[in-house]
């Protein structure tokens, strides 16, 4: 590779050629500003429009001042980031933003962690000079995302992730100059676009233009209703998360210290959605089975590969996308939903409570789950299967509002039965994780043996796309996996075009798995946390005791007790679900 | 919005046009162009169909027709009409001419009236500045136009 000498503030940097200047200087320790730049290193995520002007510096023999994120170093450059004619460029073009940007920093769902507050902090920004005009737009409440795009600095992100990473296309640029805001077709409301709900969108925005619809109020009210039998569940990637909101080290597992936190906030029950993932593999694993046999039988009319279904954006995803192809997915609902009507349906009955006075929340990784559990088909005569959908986020409000001083908390242990779970069920946070608990669980099933070694290390890792075949006793079964929806989009054209050669196809919406979900502490494109988000699920994994589904104590008294089987007929009734076709009639007002 | 139907012989020849650049998603503002020229203007189920053929979403599509100017999404005019607002006709008082228009038809530019009959646009420059200010009605241009003769232009065009 050829490389290139520059200086940059005096010191001497040598690079790769065609390294743009803003990470010319990272490699000798120097942060320039950005604003609308983005990048998920090792990831293939990156956005560089080049249009905030935040990052520019000051380059010898140039007449104009370069913006570092687009610019690539030349050799014998010399770099100024910091000259007093950069700062005040740097200065003004931060005024000039802030001048049409609504001052609400005081009530703003994104205060503390946005990136234009400190940025605006970092320059010293007093006072805006400039008053003007400012672009107002209505703001748009869909089930899970909320638009306000007064807030809205034009940076771009959002829609890199929708297009590029996400292939959804729910949102682009529209219109022109000061008119411009970034929309869905025609500037119909997210509601009625392709929207997934899979809130990378939210993820990235460095403002609070793009916020999750929050409902910790209406858990602080259940919980504050003597009448409600409020049970908690938490999601496998919610563990490994949660203490960065606390100041913790990013992937530090706080298992222990949510449930007390949990248990402290008045929650009557707090159980584990990690219980239903072992009931989803039961359910899923069995349905890759019967299917698999069938196939091997000769029985044309099964369906391979089997998709799973346990994310919601990937299911929102195909409804829209995909129509033709609804009878692939596994029927089996994802674990937030098996769990819903297992608390209300199995626990709450045996304990005499009617499922009109139990509430279900659920601590999510997720926006797109806040939209699942409104859906009309998890609930029984208008009572939702689960009730609330917080995220990661939204706990650690809760918890910071209780005035839980989280650090000090001990840990304690989920309650029982729907609190046991496996180490199989933790994975289901990381990419490849439900596949891999799916195999350790079928495997089992399907030759009768025990597995040596229940990790299937070549289902693991941070590529786009893998694949693996696994050694089912002499029947290799091929695995596909693909993290991002613009990834899952390539194999299902694959599917669709008869040229898959999988057996079973994990999917998840959101780059990295869960861990990497829209609902989980903001990264700000720090691609390293998810990595040690991801680290830290296998970690507990390998901490469990018990690493196979059904194994779990619990889940095998739940069959005996109350399922039956799975594939049964209460589980068809309470476990799976079917799929709409949501491709038709995006735009048109009825 | 309302629904609107599109002609399937036009359709069949905006097919061709796509495939004419090769279903492209590079050629998208040609698309859009020989569309227009194609159906008159550019409605959402149109843009809809486009962004199927090109294989980019529908939001994509309407962020270009948003963008330029040139694109439209509202129907032309039976009699559309042009306001000239280059430098010669402006600094001779097209820009008042236009606010007749504007006040006589009750649109906006941009816009056509609800029977369908005008539509209003400005543009820059018809070559004719020896005529400022020049209004153009269909492919007629008026010269020396004052605000108190629009009134008489656009009953030419009114029976």
């Amino acid at each position: 590779m050829e490389m290139v000498t520059l200086t940059i503030d005096g010191k001497h940097v040598e690079v790769e050629k065609d390294t743009t200047i803003l990470k010319a200087a990272k490699t000798v320790g120097i942060d320039i500003p950005t604003l609308c730049y983005f990048e998920l290193k090792d990831m293939n995520i990156e956005n560089r429009p080049g249009g905030c002007r935040v990052c520019v510096v000051e380059v010898k023999g140039r007449r104009n001042l370069a913006p570092a994120c687009t610019t690539t170093v030349t050799p014998g450059m010399e770099v100024n980031t910091h000259s007093i004619r950069v700062l005040n460029a740097r200065r003004t073009v931060l005024e000039l933003i802030l001048s049409d940007h609504p001052a609400e920093c005081l009530t703003c769902a994104k205060s503390g962690n946005c990136e234009l507050q400190s940025l605006a902090q970092q320059l010293g920004v007093r006072d805006i000079p400039f008053q003007g005009a400012q672009s107002t737009y209505r703001k748009d409440t869909s089930p899970a995302i909320i638009r306000d795009v007064d807030k809205c600095i034009m940076c771009r992100r959002c829609e890199m992730m929708c297009n590029e990473v996400q292939t959804v296309g729910a949102l682009s640029a529209v219109n022109r100059g000061f008119m411009a805001v970034v929309a869905p077709a025609f500037e119909m409301n997210l509601e009625k676009s392709p929207c997934t709900y899979c809130g990378q969108c939210v993820s990235v925005c460095p403002t609070g233009a793009l916020t999750e619809v929050d409902h910790s109020r209406n858990v602080i009210n259940s919980l504050a209703d003597p009448t409600k039998t409020v049970v908690v569940q938490t999601a496998p990637a919610v563990r490994a998360a949660l203490g960065e909101e606390f100041g913790l080290e990013p992937g530090t597992l706080v298992t222990g210290k949510m449930v007390a936190a949990l248990r402290r906030l008045g929650f009557d029950y707090v159980f584990d959605t990690d219980f239903a993932a072992d009931l989803t593999i039961m359910e899923e694993g069995s349905e890759l089975l019967d299917r698999l046999t069938r196939y091997l039988k000769g029985d044309k009319k099964v369906k391979l590969p089997i998709l799973t279904s346990c994310c919601p954006g990937w299911v929102n995803f195909f409804e829209h996308n995909f129509p033709e192809m609804l009878d692939i997915p596994s029927t089996a609902k994802s674990p937030q939903q098996m769990f819903g009507p297992i608390a209300k349906e199995y626990f709450g009955k045996k304990l005499g409570i009617d499922r009109k006075n139990m509430v279900v929340v659920s601590i999510m990784p997720c926006i797109a789950k806040k939209y699942e559990c409104q859906r009309e088909e998890f609930k029984v005569d208008g009572d939702p299967d689960v009730n609330f959908s917080l995220s990661t986020r939204e706990l650690a409000h809760l918890i910071k509002q209780a005035n839980i001083d989280f650090n000090a908390l001990p840990e304690e242990d989920f309650d029982n039965p729907l609190g046991e779970s496996t180490g199989a069920a933790v994975i289901f946070g990381n990419t490849g994780g439900v596949i891999e608990a799916a195999c350790r669980t079928a495997y089992e099933l399907y030759t009768g043996k025990k597995l040596k070694n229940v990790e299937f290390k070549e289902l693991r890792g941070m590529e786009n796309i893998r694949h693996a075949t696994i050694d089912f006793d002499g029947l290799p079964i091929n695995i596909g996996i693909a993290h991002g929806l613009g990834n899952a989009r390539k194999l299902l054209e694959d599917i669709r075009d008869g040229k898959s050669h999988f057996h079973a196809i994990e999917i998840m919406a959101c780059p990295g798995g869960c861990i990497g979900g829209g609902g989980q502490p903001y990264h700000h494109g720090n691609s390293e946390i998810l990595k040690k988000r991801a680290a830290a699920i296998y970690r507990e994994d390998a901490g469990k005791p018990i690493r196979k589904s059904h194994e779990n104590p619990f889940i095998i008294e739940l069959y005996k007790e109350f399922l039956e089987k799975p594939l049964g007929e209460k589980s068809h009734h309470l476990l799976h679900t079917h799929y709409f076709d949501k491709s038709a009639g995006i735009f048109v007002d009825e | 919005m309302a629904k609107v139907k599109l002609s399937e012989k036009k359709l069949a020849e905006l097919k061709e046009v796509c495939k004419f650049f090769n279903n492209e998603k590079g050629e998208l503002i040609n698309v859009l162009h020989r569309a227009q020229g194609i159906f008159g203007y550019l409605p959402a189920e149109l843009q809809e169909v486009i962004a199927k053929e090109l294989n980019i979403s529908v939001a994509q599509v309407y962020g270009v027709v948003t963008f330029y100017s040139f694109f439209t999404m509202t129907p032309k005019g039976e009699h559309p009409i042009s306001i000239c607002l280059g430098t010669a006709c402006y600094v001779r008082g097209s820009e008042k001419v236009l606010e007749e228009v504007k006040r006589t038809l009750k649109i906006q530019v941009g816009d056509t009236t609800p029977d369908g009959k005008f539509s209003l646009s400005c543009l820059r420059c018809v070559g004719a500045c020896g005529l400022a200010p020049v209004m153009m009605v269909g492919d007629k241009v008026y010269g020396r136009v004052a605000p108190d003769g629009v009134k008489d232009i656009i009953a030419e065009y009114n029976n």
